[in-house]
């Protein structure tokens, strides 16, 4: 009886590793009709900004006065801008940048504030406390003004933002990989470790990581479509992408004035943000769910 | 009672206290200081040191600090490097124009979510719920300078009814700007009223499936009696914290909707300064904003604390 027992275990064990983590997680998201969507429209955009320099039919750069404020035609698909350029060409261009950014920029958010966020939750004691006073008035200030005040000292660059989009959206990961953390520092396998003399980066890497990890990825998922919302906010404002480079935003920007001779030239680039963003979401919101953490998030 | 008001107040002090070392830090932690980022190109030899000489920079961090928070402190936020004129003069009328603006948006957006939460919970899963909570998620999500263009393109361009940018000046009376905050409120009000209005639908589900609204339905108590008497002071304690949340991006909301339309308000000012790379104004407002947000936590703390006498025993 008790060997049964034991090997219907073991047979449930392998079971449960025939089918690894991610796989399960897929399968979750593949049964809401939400996930798919957003996935769908999430990889077409990454593909479209990948290619975009083989797609693009024209040199999205190239300035002709002799075809300003064109209407969407079989030539021009979404017709040309106040400087006579493609805006379909410029609308396959406009994302690589906020892409690449922001996407470096959750990384690099993920990794500083998840690592700080484990190690606090883990130190606890006074350190804990008085950091967590800060991040708390750091949050405080909100976020445009902050991003503005970096940047109006350091000037603009993709770097920059990388860093800056990365530290400030990072504070916010802190919060979240702590409050996961605290509910596992007091588990026996932490005690465990910690008996066996592992030192604290061992402990926050082998033991705590792999615990907070779907809490920190789908917090990560959620800051990528809140950084990329801040990046096109920014870079509408003139603080983002230097032209000439095309950048969604910066179109808005500049074609809005014209709206209602060139209506296309500010709607494209419109869609195709918000098509991004939504999809973000969307995604990000059902990988939440695949995952077992069912949250709704207010921007911070 | 009084004592955590106190208390709360003080801490409030704290939190502003730390924000104002912050913005502080903020740049004197970066490379450059306020002359070098005025003077750009130009920042070298006798008109750099005149400027630092001129500005006091060649004290130290820390009296500076001492002399800039002094004048914080009495209500003086430094004079503009690029007018050369008081902060305070600058600000007072737009101060005026963008509480206008946010306090119509706020007046505006927080009933109206109210009222569509509480709607959307009692047609759970229904198609007006689900209509709402899908419109809420695009609300949230797409960029507000987006919903600001579609806005005009549809209301000042296509069907003319409203002025697409504002043209009057900052020191114009309310009258004036009334015409022109129409679509700016609409579109703050969208994006507060979807963020509210979910937190409000999700409390009040929870909430109308408590044993009390049972008891309330046994006793025959009447349903809209039951929904807005009982049920809904209950519902509104978690959304107190979503609608000051809500006012912080209603803050950086402002900037860019402000903006887009045109709107002699901070936010405008703010970004004049930083294209102008006027450092001590950016400061300063950076410096209102986080304080009006701050005030506004307080108030929605104390607000939950009032409606809600086990938070007070709790600690």
């Amino acid at each position: 009886m008790q060997a049964i027992t034991a090997n219907t275990a073991d047979a449930a064990v392998n079971n449960y590793r025939q089918t690894p983590r991610w796989l399960q997680v897929w399968r979750n998201m593949r049964r809401s009709p939400s996930a798919l969507i957003g996935l769908s429209i999430l990889l077409g955009h990454m593909l479209v900004a990948l290619l975009a320099p083989w797609l693009a039919p024209y040199d999205w750069t190239l300035q002709n006065g002799y075809i300003m404020f064109q209407a969407p035609s079989a030539e021009y698909w979404f017709g040309t801008d106040n400087m006579g350029r493609d805006v379909f060409s410029r609308t396959l261009m406009g994302g690589r940048e906020a892409i690449s950014v922001t996407l470096l920029g959750t990384l690099l958010a993920m990794g500083w504030g998840g690592f700080m966020g484990m190690f606090l939750g883990f130190v606890g004691g006074r350190l804990d406390e008085w950091m967590m006073r800060l991040v708390d008035a750091l949050l405080a200030i909100p976020w445009l003004l902050f991003l503005l005040l970096i940047i109006s000292m350091v000037g603009q660059s993709g770097v920059t933002l990388i860093f800056t989009l990365g530290f400030f959206y990072g504070i916010a990961v802190i919060r979240v990989v702590r409050g996961a953390t605290l509910d596992f520092v007091a588990r026996d396998f932490v005690l465990a470790a910690k008996t066996r003399g592992e030192s604290r980066f061992t402990i926050v890497v082998k033991e705590l990581l792999p615990n907070v990890l779907d809490a920190m990825l789908v917090e990560g998922a959620m800051r990528w479509a809140w950084m990329l919302l801040a990046f096109s906010s920014l870079s509408f404002l003139g603080f983002g992408v230097v032209p000439p480079t095309p950048d969604w935003g910066l179109m808005i920007a500049d074609t809005r004035g014209m709206m209602s001779i060139a209506p296309w030239a500010t709607l494209f680039p419109a869609l195709a943000l918000s098509t991004l963003i939504i999809s973000i979401n969307l995604t990000a919101d059902a990988f939440g769910k695949a995952m077992g953490l069912d949250r709704a998030k207010a921007p911070v | 009672m009084l004592k955590l008001i106190l208390q709360r107040l003080a801490l409030a002090m704290l939190t502003l206290f730390a924000v104002c070392i912050l913005v502080f830090s903020v740049t004197e932690a970066l490379p450059g200081d306020v002359c070098t980022a005025y003077l750009g190109r130009d920042a070298q030899g006798t008109r750099l040191e005149n400027c630092r000489q001129q500005r006091g920079l060649n004290k130290p961090a820390f009296e500076r600090f001492s002399d800039w928070g002094a004048g914080v402190i009495q209500g003086d936020l430094g004079t503009s490097l690029k007018r050369d004129k008081p902060i305070n003069d600058m600000l007072a009328n737009r101060m005026r124009n963008t509480a206008v603006l946010a306090s119509a948006a706020a007046a505006i957006g927080i009933p109206l979510a109210i009222l569509l939460g509480v709607f959307a919970a009692l047609r759970r899963d229904k198609p007006l719920d689900v209509g709402l909570s899908t419109g809420a998620i695009f609300a949230m999500t797409i960029p507000e300078f987006v919903t600001a263009t579609l806005l005009i393109f549809v209301f000042a361009i296509q069907l003319q009814w409203f002025p697409a940018v504002t043209t009057v000046r900052s020191s114009a009376p309310i009258s004036e700007l009334l015409p022109n905050i129409v679509l700016p409120v609409i579109t703050l009000a969208f994006v507060m009223v979807a963020h509210i209005m979910r937190m409000v639908r999700s409390s009040m589900i929870e909430v109308m499936a408590g044993d009390f609204v049972q008891m309330a339905r046994l006793k025959g108590v009447p349903y809209w009696r039951i929904v807005w008497y009982h049920a809904l002071p209950n519902a509104m304690l978690p959304t107190i914290n979503i609608i000051a949340l809500t006012i912080a991006w209603l803050l950086g909301g402002v900037v860019i909707i402000e903006q887009v339309f045109n709107y002699p308000g901070v936010g405008t000012l703010m970004i004049k300064g930083i294209y102008d790379r006027d450092l001590p104004l950016v400061q300063a407002i950076a410096l209102v904003l986080a304080a009006v947000y701050i005030g506004c936590n307080l108030l929605a703390d104390l607000a939950s604390q009032a409606l809600n006498p086990r938070l007070r025993t709790a600690r």
